[in-house]
Formats: C-alpha cells, sequence, structure tokens
C-alpha cells in the first residue's frame, strides 16, 4: 500500500462520530420511514467510487458485528481498506451479508441475498444500491409511510414488485447519490408511474 | 381547590437527600469503608460480583456501601456501570485444574489426589451465635499447610479414565454472549450457563432444590466441588501470544449425575455444571443441578413438565435486575389504564343493570 | 464516572438500536429481538423508550418527555433529566416544539407532524403474551398469521361481558399483516395511531423494538356486530372545557366529590392560555 493511499484510508471518516451519526442516522430513519423522499446525508468523505452518502451509511450502521458484501465495482483494495478501518466490519460472502453495496447492475442477481426467515424476517440484507441521481420518477410507490402515493426513480420496477410479494419476508434497500439519499422497503408497493 | 401534582423534581431531589442520610445512618458510628465492606462482607462481595457480571471487589464493596446492603440494588449498580466500560476482547478459556485451591471437596470418593481439603466453610460451624464477635474479639491466627505444588486434578477426569461417565465436546467455536446478542430459545448450552451464572442465588437455588423434591431429579452427586484462583490469560492480536492479565477467585461444581445408557452407549454417568465468580458455594452447587435438568432434551430423557427442564422458564425469569425492575414498576403511575377500567367497568354495570331492569319489567307485564 | 458518550449509550451499541429500528421501519408491527443493554435506571421504568430514544436524539432535537400524559410526572421528570445531562439537548413541555417526544401509557391530544418522533415505552410487546406465554410459540403464531386465539379471547369477552373488556393495550393490526402491542395506552387514543410522525417501540426488558412509519394503516381488532369504539370518561375537562381529551378522574374531598381533568397536562394548559375554560376552571385557578 503506498504512502498516499494508507492515509486516506485514515481519512474521510466522521469527525465527531457520536453527532455526525447521530445525524446521518435521522437521514437514514427518514427516508426507510418514508419510502421515495430524497434525505441530505453528509459527513463522510469515503474513498473514490463510493458516494458520501453510502460511506455515511456505512459509517452510521456497519460495524464488526455486520458481514458487508462489495459488489463488483464497489470492491476495491481502497475501500476494503477504509471500510476495515472505520468500521471493523468483516467483509463477506453475498449469500451473508447483512449490508451490501454496489451499482444496481453488480447486485445481480437480487436472489442471493438474506431475505430473512418466517420467524425472524429481520435477519434480511439492506441493500445500499449507488445511483446516477434523482431524476425523473418512473414508479408509483404506496404503502407504510407513503400519504397516499409517492413518485420515484428505480432503475426497474420488476425487481422491487418481485421483492414485496415476499413480504413480510424480503430486502430493504437505500438509494444513495451524492450526498443525498432515498429508500424503499419491502413494505412498499410499487407500480408504473401513471 | 385542585392543585395538580406538580414538582416532581424537588421531590425527587429530596427524596435522594434524604436516601443518602438514612444510608449514612447514626453519624456517631464510624463510617464503613470500603476495605472493611471487601475484606469482611467478602461473601456479599462475591454475590455481587457473579450476578453484577463483573469482577472487582472494591467495585461490588461501593455498591453494597451505596446500596445500603441491599444486594440487588448493589448487582443493579454493577450491571449498569459494566455495560458502560469498553470491550476490548474475550480472555481464554481458564484452566480450573490448574486452579490454586482453597478448597476441594469431592462426596464421590471418600479420597482422592490432592485429598479433601475443608478450606474456610461454614459447614461443621454450629450456628451458635458469636457473642464474642459482638465485643470485636481479634481472631487468633488459623495453621498454615504447604501449598500443594502440583496441580489438583479434576475427580471427574478419574472417572472419564474409564469413560464411565460422558466426556464434554471440545470446541473452539466463540460461545454466544448474553449480553450482546438478544436471547432466543432454544439456548445453548454456553448461553443457559451464562444466564445461570449471573441469575439470582435464590432464584436457582429454589430452581435446583425442586429438582431433589422430584420435579425432574437427576440424582446428583457431589463429584467435586472446588474454590480457588485461576489465572486468566488473554492473547494479545499484536503479540500473537497469550498473556496473563490477572487472576479470579471461582467456585467450580462438577455433579455426577444418574447414568443413561442406549443400545448403542453402555451405561454412563451424566453431569452438570456450576461455575460462579468468588466464593459461592451454594450457588455453583445449585447451577449444576439445574444445568443438569435443563439437558433432559439432548440426554434423551422425558420431559416431565418439571419447571426446572423448561428452558424458556427458567432463564427468563432467572434475572433479579430484570424480574425487581419489572415488579417494582407496578408502583409507577398507572392511572390512565386504570381510568380506561373503570369508565369500561362502569359501562358493563350500567348496562348489566338495564338489562336486569328490563328483564324485571318485562316479567311484571306478564 | 463521569464521561459518558453524547446520549449514554456507546456507539456500538447505538448501531445495534439503530439497524433493529430500521429493520422495524421496513416490517411495521414485526418485534425486532435487540440486545438490550443495562440502563442506569431499572426495567420497566422506559429502558426500553430510553435507549430507542438516546439512539434517535441528535443534539438539535428538543425533547419531550410525558408519563400519563403529563410532564411533570416524577419518571418523566427522571427522563428528562436524564436526557438534558446525557445529550445536552433542549428539553420542553410543548407537545408542537418537541421533536422528539418520550411516552409513557399516552398518546399526545394535538396531531403530531411529519418533523416528529414518537418513542413508545413498552413493558410487554408481545400482544399474544397473555394467551400464550411462550415466545417460541408467539414468534410461530406470528410467522403463520396464527391469530385466531385473538379473536378468540376478544369473543369470549363478549359473550361474558357483552363487549370487548380491554380498556388499554387494545391489540391492533398493522397494515393487514402483524398483530401489535401499542403498549399500554388507553384504547381511546388508538385511533391516533395513524399518524405524520414516525412511531417507534422499545422494550428493554423484553428486548424487543418495533416501529410504525407515518400513515400507516393501524387497525383496532373487533368485530363486525361489536366495532371498536375509542371511549373516555363522558364529561369535559372541568379546567379546559374540552370534550375531546382522555380524561383523569381526581378525588376531590372525603364527600367522593369528583373533577375531570385532561390527562395531557401540556394540552389542557394550552387551551386555557387560549381562553377556554372548564366547570371548575375560577377555583382551580
Amino acid at each position: 500500500m503506498s504512502l498516499q493511499t494508507s492515509s486516506a484510508v485514515y481519512a474521510g471518516g466522521f469527525s465527531n462520530p457520536p453527532v455526525a451519526s447521530a445525524h446521518a442516522f435521522r437521514a437514514a430513519m427518514n427516508a426507510m420511514a418514508r419510502p421515495g423522499e430524497v434525505q441530505e446525508i453528509t459527513g463522510a468523505t469515503p474513498p473514490e467510487g463510493i458516494s458520501p452518502a453510502a460511506g455515511c451509511l456505512l459509517l452510521t450502521l456497519c460495524d464488526p458485528e455486520t458481514g458487508v458484501f462489495l459488489a463488483p465495482g464497489a470492491d476495491t483494495e481502497a475501500v476494503r481498506a477504509w471500510l476495515a478501518f472505520h468500521t471493523g466490519a468483516p467483509i463477506v460472502a453475498a449469500e451473508q451479508a447483512d449490508f451490501v453495496l454496489g451499482s444496481w447492475e453488480a447486485l445481480m442477481p437480487l436472489a442471493r441475498f438474506r431475505t430473512g426467515t418466517p420467524e425472524y424476517p429481520d435477519r434480511s440484507a439492506t441493500l445500499i444500491v449507488e445511483v446516477p441521481g434523482f431524476g425523473t420518477p418512473n414508479a408509483q410507490l404506496r404503502g407504510p409511510g407513503i400519504k397516499g402515493t409517492a413518485e420515484m426513480q428505480l432503475p426497474e420496477l420488476a425487481a422491487f414488485q418481485d421483492n414485496a410479494v415476499l413480504y413480510p419476508l424480503g430486502l430493504d434497500f437505500f438509494f444513495t447519490s451524492g450526498s443525498q439519499v432515498a429508500a424503499l422497503p419491502r413494505s412498499t408497493q410499487v407500480a408504473a408511474e401513471a | 381547590m385542585y392543585v395538580a401534582v406538580k414538582g416532581g423534581e424537588r421531590a425527587i431531589e429530596n427524596a435522594h437527600a434524604w436516601l443518602a442520610e438514612e444510608r449514612r445512618g447514626d453519624k456517631n458510628v464510624s463510617e464503613l469503608s470500603l476495605a472493611q465492606i471487601r475484606e469482611q462482607l467478602s461473601l456479599a462481595v462475591n454475590r455481587v460480583m457473579a450476578e453484577g457480571s463483573l469482577y472487582d471487589p472494591d467495585l461490588a464493596a461501593l455498591a453494597i456501601k451505596q446500596s445500603r446492603g441491599d444486594l440487588i440494588e448493589a448487582i443493579f449498580l454493577i450491571r449498569a456501570y459494566r455495560t458502560t466500560l469498553p470491550r476490548f476482547g474475550c480472555s481464554q478459556a481458564v484452566k480450573t485444574g490448574d486452579m490454586a485451591c482453597d478448597r476441594r471437596i469431592s462426596a464421590t470418593f471418600k479420597d482422592a489426589p490432592g485429598g479433601q481439603v475443608l478450606g474456610p466453610t461454614f459447614d461443621y460451624t454450629h450456628r451458635l451465635l458469636d457473642f464474642k464477635l459482638a465485643a470485636e474479639g481479634e481472631v487468633p491466627d488459623a495453621p498454615v499447610a504447604k501449598p500443594r505444588k502440583e496441580a489438583t486434578p479434576h475427580i471427574t477426569e478419574f472417572l472419564q479414565g474409564e469413560d464411565i461417565i460422558e466426556r464434554e465436546p471440545s470446541s473452539d467455536a466463540v460461545p454466544g454472549d448474553l449480553t450482546r446478542e438478544p436471547m432466543s430459545y432454544p439456548a445453548d448450552r454456553a448461553v443457559r450457563l451464562q444466564s445461570l451464572t449471573r441469575g439470582d442465588e435464590g432464584f436457582i437455588l429454589g430452581m435446583a432444590y425442586s429438582t431433589q423434591r422430584g420435579y425432574a431429579r437427576n440424582h446428583a452427586f457431589v463429584g467435586e466441588l472446588r474454590i480457588g484462583t485461576v489465572p486468566v490469560e488473554m492473547e494479545i492480536p499484536e503479540l500473537g501470544f497469550a498473556i496473563e492479565i490477572g487472576e479470579v477467585e471461582l467456585t467450580e461444581c462438577e455433579t455426577v449425575n444418574q447414568f443413561k445408557g442406549s443400545k448403542t452407549v453402555p451405561p454412563q454417568f451424566t453431569r452438570g455444571y456450576g461455575l460462579v465468580f468468588g466464593q459461592s458455594e451454594r450457588k455453583s452447587i445449585a447451577m449444576a443441578l439445574v444445568d443438569r435438568a435443563l439437558r433432559w432434551e439432548e440426554l434423551g430423557e422425558d420431559n416431565l413438565g418439571a419447571p426446572a427442564q423448561d428452558e424458556e422458564f427458567v432463564l427468563s425469569h432467572a434475572d433479579n435486575i430484570q424480574a425487581t425492575g419489572f415488579l417494582e414498576h407496578i408502583k409507577l403511575p398507572h392511572y390512565v389504564d386504570f381510568q380506561s377500567e373503570l369508565e369500561l367497568v362502569r359501562k358493563l354495570r350500567r348496562e348489566a343493570a338495564e338489562l336486569s331492569e328490563t328483564l324485571a319489567a318485562r316479567e311484571a307485564a306478564q | 464516572m463521569s464521561d459518558y458518550n453524547f446520549a449514554y449509550l456507546d456507539e456500538q451499541t447505538k448501531r445495534m438500536i439503530r439497524r433493529a429500528i430500521l429493520k422495524g421501519l421496513a416490517v411495521p408491527g414485526y418485534q425486532v429481538p435487540f440486545a438490550s443493554r443495562e440502563m442506569p435506571m431499572p426495567y420497566g421504568w422506559g429502558t426500553g423508550g430510553v435507549q430507542v430514544s438516546a439512539a434517535t436524539l441528535t443534539p438539535d432535537d428538543t425533547l419531550k418527555v410525558i408519563d400519563q400524559g403529563a410532564d411533570d410526572t416524577t419518571n418523566a421528570v427522571s427522563i428528562r433529566k436524564f436526557f438534558e445531562k446525557t445529550a445536552g439537548v433542549e428539553t420542553t413541555e410543548e407537545t408542537e416544539k418537541a421533536s422528539v417526544i418520550q411516552t409513557r401509557h399516552r398518546i399526545p391530544e394535538a396531531e403530531l407532524t411529519e418533523d416528529q418522533i414518537l418513542v413508545y415505552q413498552v413493558p410487554i410487546p408481545e400482544p399474544l403474551r397473555f394467551l400464550e406465554p411462550r415466545e417460541t410459540e408467539t414468534r410461530k403464531m406470528h410467522a403463520l398469521q396464527e391469530y385466531g386465539l385473538m379473536h378468540v379471547k376478544l369473543y369470549e369477552d363478549i359473550s361474558q361481558h357483552g363487549a370487548i373488556a380491554t380498556a388499554y393495550a387494545y391489540p391492533v393490526k398493522v397494515e393487514g399483516r402483524y398483530v401489535m402491542d401499542p403498549s399500554p395506552i388507553p384504547k381511546f387514543d388508538n385511533p391516533k395511531m395513524e399518524m405524520a410522525a414516525i412511531q417507534l417501540f422499545g422494550a428493554g426488558r423484553e428486548q424487543r423494538i418495533y416501529a410504525v412509519p407515518p400513515y400507516t394503516q393501524v387497525v383496532s381488532l373487533d368485530f363486525e356486530d361489536y366495532p371498536f369504539e375509542a371511549s373516555k370518561a363522558e364529561h369535559a375537562c372541568d379546567l379546559c372545557g374540552s370534550e375531546h381529551s382522555y380524561l383523569d378522574e381526581v378525588i376531590l374531598d372525603d364527600a367522593g366529590n369528583r373533577m375531570f381533568v385532561c390527562s395531557d397536562t401540556d394540552y389542557c394548559r394550552s387551551r386555557r392560555e387560549a381562553g377556554h375554560s372548564g366547570r371548575l376552571s375560577e377555583e382551580a385557578a
């Protein structure tokens, strides 16, 4: 490891972890509680290749007790080293992961991630999907956290519709871009935007 | 006329001040030092360390002083403190076979290598109040024997040599930690033992006693009871090897229980296990009996419906901090819920009265 | 022993609680197991709520703590002080000004907004517990959506008393899936649970966290011929005159005279300040 990358490993964490992670968690919670609503989330400067928003989520939610799977593209030496230094989270296989990071294409196939068990639906993976942005909505959302309907841009619809059918099992998604985050839990019904 | 109950904050402060005064007691009597508690109430200190899950005699002494001798309150203070401590790692399993024994007895053999060592026991004291103690009598020094150089072997090792007692499977797997993971049932034996060792002494004693009286009797012999100190070693990743970080006093009880055989396995004795911080003899024997009772399924025994066989029942009620908190919370205001029941009962009574009136009127009309 | 972390809990504990909260929001009404920590107040006195609040609070928050609807009950005072000391957050008694409200046994009368979080203290999170004490069994019942036993119990009430004899902790079904314990709030409060705020539930001793996101469907269990009824004392508040708030009954003298006052002390105060008055207003002043 060169000197430059090694110092980058130590940098980019929360400057005041108790306070920064409290703010970041509030953004994550608001996102998960209000599917489709975009929240600002800041405080982390992760290595190149992952967004500050995704970095914030990892710092806020991961530690030695959570397994992380890095999908191709996100799985760089710099990301691994940064994650290990700041969170201590072990890198695990897709099938064992609590948290998953990658672009939508790199995350395929989704079927390999844990969706929980009927008695413990919480034992399921949370996917952090890096997206280019939150552009023109293509999906209409209904369900808990949504007053009537909400709109959102999703990478595709079928995967999320299939996921919702598994309810109360299923995957939960965060979408990250720059310093923004939105979420789509398994409880959300997804339809094509009218 | 009506004044809402206000001033909760001042009431709390005043209560705390009064409590502090009561704790101190008569100021003409000299104050207890922590050293006095640690040295002279050492079995209370041991219990607080065991059920508080924190080996620190000075902190336990402080907790006993602060709690006015209410041991459950002292255990609570220790638990609440313990939970704020950083977790550096876990030690290697202590080797109780290497224990420097102060006491070591076996009920299953008349004698054995290492001998029967009574140690500082109440066992054969006549329970007569010693009024000399009231006059603060000095104690003569006890006779001292030469410490044994070799390790004292476990009694069960002799049985194991003959394969006449079940072997404990050894494993390098990291045991679960009930302070870090929520309890889920069925729990494995490691988690069960953790729950029992920090469980309430009175509760574990009662459960164990119930097995002796026939509620899932398992014919326990005290194969061995030993009390003494063992070194605690921890692997330091930076060093790559384990170093001794201190020593703790432990009480270990291994019971030899009724044998069990099947078509494939010839009859064998089975085991119950108790291990508790400090000199905690009653607790460790009780723990071993309850451990054995909880193993019915693994040993292919019948579920007799006895309370001590019921893992979920035993483990979810053994913790005195959980129990006392929930028990005592019913003294908090519940008037909102009471009001809702009051309204409901009034309504039901009104409806019942209306109904009987209607019936009476109908009867009168007929 | 003076230097505790922000909001008392260490960061790893907060992360564990935060993960449980997120899963709880993703599966509304499902009880997520969490490794509840020993807190410096007794189990049964709000340790679950306190842990959830501690993992949720930011220094920018304004916290309100109520017990029985009142800000000045001793345990509410004690918990509020705990967070003033350990998190340094602003506190308030005014519902509208609070961003996080920790409650025991009540939902405030004022409608909560999207910018608020309501944290409930929960003693027994399992709505099926008193029908089946074993966690191993109730977990299966939730998994299989086997809620027949609950309906049988409610129906037995009707056959015995002519009405459903549950006045508080009245079970609800969340988003058509999980039967959930709303904590021991009076059933009067049940209809308020379909709200704009995030609702988080913490049961410390029982090691469970659950959640209801905003605008989630929350239906009180009932029967077509015996519909759910959100009842309260049939009086108006004797201090502010409100006919729509939940009332405490206060015994005034040895002759058994009573008065009825709002259980939500802030609601009552703000109505009186706005000029409303009740039967006993003058005497009470």
